[in-house]
């Protein structure tokens, strides 16, 4: 169908993707790691269900949370999950926080020309004790970093975290003075999800925390706004 | 009688309608160290003896963890043990993948009895030489299977396999009605008990036992050796008693009996 422009107006085509939306995020510390994603599934401007889990935890050392299509999350963490038995059988012990980076890059770029809908995130301890992120494209692109957040309120989340973890455009403190602690690390993720949700609409209700060091992985929960 | 005549091949019936190839692959089993398991209502258990063949050399493994609700002890040729090993991973790893849940244990014990049956019936293939001990938790009920070479498959209560594995059977025949209603400390103490009846001259270690448990709240877990060291001095309290006892069962002519009572 032309316009009198003489553009060509295609029709919408169908696509096998949709966004379920939600937010994850994860800050490295010196010998931790906090991770965290709310649990509300939407499609469109309505709520699907406020407890749909976008959070696995892989190793004791190790977990990931995604953000996109929930399908695709879904299918991913199974795989991923299976995968992580198999090594531990084979090998006689859990895989390292860095193997199930790897890991999850190979996952994804496996399916390179039809691609999980799935923005990535995985934290841990690694060998060394050192708290770390890995942050992904859909295609498995891999980054080790210090804090990353992904979904509909990264844009909200990150410039938070690189204000407070990064100390990026700050005058009032030193960089060599400051030391990120495990409590300031807690308060400051569950803020930061918190203030994410007030103004992203696709963020709410639950939020699942989880806390990584040497003793293994501490799992909490708490609610967010329901509107 | 005719034994030599009709065993060269798994495919050849002797005219007592035996397969003898079978019987010969359950002699291997015969052949391994004890390997014996025992269930209550909430808790099941396998206890082995792990030999080594020289100082230099490590103790032979016999427990495996299959997956979170189950595991097997094996008695026989190790190396085909690790063929049904990977087997039973796949198949709970698979259902675990496919439909989310454990996979019941009796179901992993079918396959398996059909995938040895399979052996004794094929053109160049051999029976497993390996007989297992699988003990799982699923369905909330403990389970305890045996398989063997012929494919044939048994729940049990309690049931010990491997050389001079009669005494431990005894014992446990002797104990398991109380079995059910035990808890776990005592449950493992029978089997360490009923292991000291099979060992015979081998001083039991931390070293060449090996214990692992499995139940409600119990994921299947193969106890650290300090953990066995535990028991085993717990045993020792009580020597005086059971060398008494041994002296009493022990010496008869193993061999001649085990052909018999394979014929299961």
């Amino acid at each position: 169908m032309e316009t009198y422009l003489g553009e060509k107006q295609q029709a919408s085509q169908w696509s096998p993707y949709i966004n379920n939306g939600g937010s994850c995020l994860a800050v490295a510390g010196e010998d931790f790691a906090v991770i965290a994603s709310d649990t509300r599934m939407s499609l469109g401007y309505s709520i699907k269900t406020r407890y749909s889990t976008k959070y696995l935890k892989i190793t004791e050392k190790c977990s990931i949370v995604s953000s996109g299509m929930q399908a695709d999350i879904f299918t991913l963490h199974k795989v991923l999950k299976s995968r992580a038995q198999i090594y531990e059988q084979k090998h006689g012990k859990p895989m390292s926080t860095d193997a199930v980076a790897k890991l999850v890059s190979r996952l994804l770029y496996y399916r390179r020309f039809f691609p999980y809908y799935t923005f990535n995130i995985v934290a841990g301890i690694d060998d060394e004790g050192v708290g770390c992120v890995f942050s992904y494209d859909a295609i498995g692109t891999l980054e080790r970093v210090k804090y990353s957040a992904s979904g509909s309120g990264s844009s909200l989340i990150e410039p938070v975290l690189d204000n407070q973890v990064a100390l990026k455009n700050r005058n009032d403190i030193k960089k060599e003075d400051y030391k990120l602690t495990k409590e300031n690390a807690i308060d400051l993720v569950k803020d930061a999800i918190t203030s994410a949700g007030e103004r992203d609409i696709y963020t709410g209700d639950f939020v699942e925390i989880s806390i990584i060091d040497i003793n293994g992985t501490h799992e909490d929960k708490f609610e967010l706004r329901f509107d | 009688m005719f034994r030599t005549q009709y065993d060269s091949d798994i495919s050849i019936y002797s005219p007592e309608g035996r397969l003898y190839q079978i019987e010969y692959a359950m002699q291997a089993v015969a052949q391994g160290s004890t390997a014996l398991g025992l269930k209550s209502k909430t808790h099941a258990v396998v206890v082995t003896l792990m030999r080594s063949s020289d100082e230099l050399s490590s103790h032979q493994r016999k427990i495996f963890k299959v997956d979170g609700h189950m595991g097997i002890a094996i008695s026989g040729l190790t190396a085909d043990a690790r063929v049904l090993l990977k087997f039973m991973r796949n198949e709970t790893l698979h259902h675990k993948f496919v439909y989310g849940s454990d996979l019941p244990t009796g179901e992993v014990v079918s396959s398996l009895a059909m995938k040895s049956q399979r052996n004794t019936q094929r053109w160049g293939r051999r029976p497993y030489g390996v007989g297992l001990l699988v003990i799982g938790y699923d369905g909330d009920k403990t389970h305890l299977y045996q398989t063997s070479p012929s494919g044939n498959c048994f729940s049990y209560y309690a049931q010990a396999i491997g050389s001079r594995s009669q005494s431990a059977r005894t014992y446990l025949e002797k104990n398991f009605k109380e079995f059910p209603e035990l808890g776990l400390e005592e449950l493992v103490l029978h089997g360490v008990k009923a292991l000291k009846e099979s060992s015979g001259k081998e001083t039991l270690t931390k070293l060449n036992v090996g214990i692992a448990v499995v139940g409600k709240e119990q994921k299947f877990e193969i106890l650290k050796p300090n953990k066995v060291q535990s028991y085993l001095d717990q045993i020792l309290q009580t020597e005086g008693e059971i060398e008494i006892e041994n002296e009493n069962e022990n010496e008869k002519d193993e061999e001649a009996e085990t052909l018999e009572l394979k014929l299961d």
